[in-house]
């Protein structure tokens, strides 16, 4: 699969551009099922290379105050695994990559098998699952394979070399470096342990290596852009849905125009 | 690659590690300091003074002979957990935890805390030893729990209450998560009970399992024989842990399980995981979860804050998956019920999490008959729920 996917596509055309791509992240249904599709389309328009959409969950421990907002939102506004799809199938019909990143429970519950082969067929390449660890992973990647669908996994700072090699070895389309020891949209200097995380991993894998967790401005994707081969932004989209309720297609736009511009500054 | 098999901390399909990869290397860690720990006699030896002269160890046997005839005449052995210190068995963990705190040189502590019962213990063990404390606590439930709260201040622990969610003990998790995640070089996430990511559910089995080792030698010591069953309430499940472990081995001894009915399994609103529950994955480990369609955590209820919890620990799932446990669910009204027979036949004022055991006690003896012998797990003392108590029975303060 690899290689032939618009995700291993993407990679490739980055660095012949020589910059990092940009990521972006958004729950889906946030804040509701159609302005949600707005709102991703809006984010590609600005300049996203590809989407990673968050299916909203109860128990969010990897994710901040920002992203717990937005999910308990979606999850208001009755966002289901099947409407999940819908929005899948009308962004990836944009052309741009199309991943998931769900916490373990609702692919468990929707059956993993029935998961990667619907969410495949509508178009999804890629499944980002932050608290499956690679030793609970096992049927997982065997599904993710049979479905030519990426299996995505975090590395952290705290990930020790023998396990580094484990891990990034069952990565597939990216490896996600978390930034720092913490959770989703906290305010650290990115830049320093994410530099020695990802100098690691380059060491033993030839996968690219994206950067989530505290990337929020032009500046820290510029900076981290010097290193990795792509820059993963979060929670700086929610915040810009969450601060303009009358027009947040267009705040988020604009915080995809200026992140564009910093993958670009190496 | 590594398959399922090759992990340690599974209970049959249940258990395992489901969390962010930062944690790993901390359960790694904890993990190996658990088992060395266990394997050394100067640790053994200073968990058994702390035991013997801090603790309180060991908790009597009492035969609550007016209470029985409330259970069909059956003989009734409370095992008095709520006489150790701070007034429940939580204290049994967290004191084996804090010693596992200091042998990995970690500082800080946090907790999640329902009831209030394993955050005052944890706020206690942090008090004795030296480390910050932080405990993570529902808003609902630091309302319910007004009187613990103001304990955990009082012994220098920083109460933060969480607003996220239900507002209850699963969100207290999530937080505490979120905090060690965090702060996971110098802290500690001192879990209260048997749920959790491996190695949580196998070490706060081991340090509660001194509760059944104790109440076997008491009953044969008593009876001269084993008891018919062995009764506790179940939120987490740490306390039926601790006094079922010890008797798993004993094939004649029924092992009983009580989970909160709420207002009945019927409604919907209740907090009984494996009688109502599905399998599934929650807070780190694989278990029955009250989850809908979408693998979303329902909300749990119940009139025990200690209770109130929308998981269970995997070992019961296993317990329960292999029948060699079993488990009913007992309503708030019917907890209620018992928690005023025990108070005012035995001068003895229960927790209202282990009035869901009594009340398991006064339907069990019911079918046993007077010649049986039921062991009770009396978890906890009910001095934190007189407030709630009193509004259930209309007692004006």
């Amino acid at each position: 699969m690899a290689g032939q996917s618009k995700l291993s596509e993407l990679f490739i055309k980055c660095k012949l551009e020589n910059r990092a791509a940009l990521i972006g992240y958004l729950p889906a249904g946030f804040p509701n099922q159609s302005d949600s599709i707005k709102i991703i389309k809006a984010m590609i328009e600005g300049g996203v290379d590809a989407v990673e959409i968050g299916f909203p969950y109860s128990d969010p421990v990897m994710d901040g105050p920002v992203i717990q907002e937005a999910a308990e939102v979606a999850r208001n506004n009755g966002i289901t695994m099947a409407k999940t799809l819908d929005i899948v199938k009308e962004i990836s019909a944009t052309g741009v990559p199309t991943l998931l990143m769900t916490y373990w429970n609702p692919i468990e519950k929707y059956g993993p098998e029935k998961f990667a082969h619907d969410f495949s067929a509508e178009g999804m390449e890629g499944v980002i699952t932050p608290d499956l660890p690679i030793e609970e992973a096992g049927v997982w990647l065997a599904t993710a394979k049979e479905n030519s669908i990426h299996s995505i996994f975090v590395v952290a700072p705290s990930t020790g070399d023998g396990r580094l090699k484990d891990v990034t070895s069952n990565c597939s389309g990216f490896i996600y470096a978390a930034s720092s020891m913490g959770v989703t949209g906290t305010q650290t200097n990115v830049a320093n342990t994410a530099s020695t995380l990802v100098e690691r991993v380059r060491k033993i894998s030839d996968t690219p290596i994206a950067v989530g967790l505290g990337v929020s401005n032009r500046a820290q994707a510029s900076e981290v852009a010097k290193f990795a081969d792509g820059v993963i932004v979060g929670s700086a989209f929610v915040k810009a849905v969450l601060q303009n309720p009358s027009d947040p297609a267009t705040a988020v736009r604009k915080v995809a125009e200026e992140l564009s511009l910093g993958v670009r500054e190496r | 690659m590594l398959t399922d098999q090759d992990i340690a901390g599974k209970f049959g399909q249940f258990g395992g590690r489901f969390v962010p990869e930062a944690l790993i290397g901390a359960l790694d860690e904890l993990e190996r300091t658990h088992n060395e720990a266990m394997s050394d006699p100067v640790f053994l030896a200073e968990l058994a003074h702390l035991n013997a002269t801090y603790v309180g160890r060991p908790s009597i046997l009492t035969d609550a002979k007016n209470f029985s005839k409330h259970c069909g005449g059956a003989q009734i052995l409370l095992k008095r957990e709520d006489l150790n210190h701070t007034g429940s068995h939580k204290i049994n963990n967290v004191i084996g935890q804090a010693l596992l705190t200091k042998r990995m040189g970690k500082k800080r502590v946090i907790a999640e805390t329902g009831a209030g019962q394993h955050g005052v213990a944890t706020a206690t063990a942090a008090a004795l030893m030296g480390f910050d404390c932080v405990v993570y606590m529902g808003e609902e439930d630091v309302r319910r729990q007004s009187l613990n709260v103001a304990r955990m201040k009082l012994l220098g622990a920083q109460v933060v209450p969480v607003t996220s969610g239900s507002r209850t003990l699963k969100d207290a998790i999530n937080e505490a998560m979120r905090d060690w995640v965090t702060n996971v070089a110098d802290t500690h996430y001192l879990l209260g009970t048997v749920a959790g990511p491996h190695p949580f559910p196998t070490i706060v089995r081991d340090f509660h399992s001194v509760i059944g080792n104790e109440a076997r030698e008491q009953v044969l010591a008593l009876n001269g024989k084993l008891p018919d069953a062995v009764l506790a309430c179940i939120g987490g499940g740490s306390n039926a842990i601790g006094i079922f472990n010890r008797f798993i081995g004993d094939a004649g001894v029924r092992l009983i399980g009580l989970e909160a009915g709420g207002d009945g399994i019927e409604t919907g609103r209740h907090a009984s995981t494996i009688s109502g529950g599905t399998v599934g994955v929650l807070h780190g480990t694989r278990t029955y979860v009250l989850q809908d369609e979408n693998g979303q955590t329902v909300e749990s209820h119940s009139i025990s804050a200690g209770l109130d919890y929308p998981g269970v620990g995997p070992e019961h799932a296993y317990l329960h998956d292999l029948g060699r446990a079993e488990y009913r669910s007992v309503t708030d009204a019917e907890a209620m019920e018992a928690f005023a027979l025990l108070s005012k036949e035995e001068g003895i004022i229960p927790a209202i999490e282990t009035a869901h055991a009594l009340y398991g006690a006064m339907v069990l003896g019911k079918e046993l008959g007077r010649d049986a012998t039921i062991l009770i797990n009396l978890s906890g003392r009910g001095d934190k729920d007189v407030q709630t108590a009193a509004a259930w029975f209309g007692i004006e303060l």
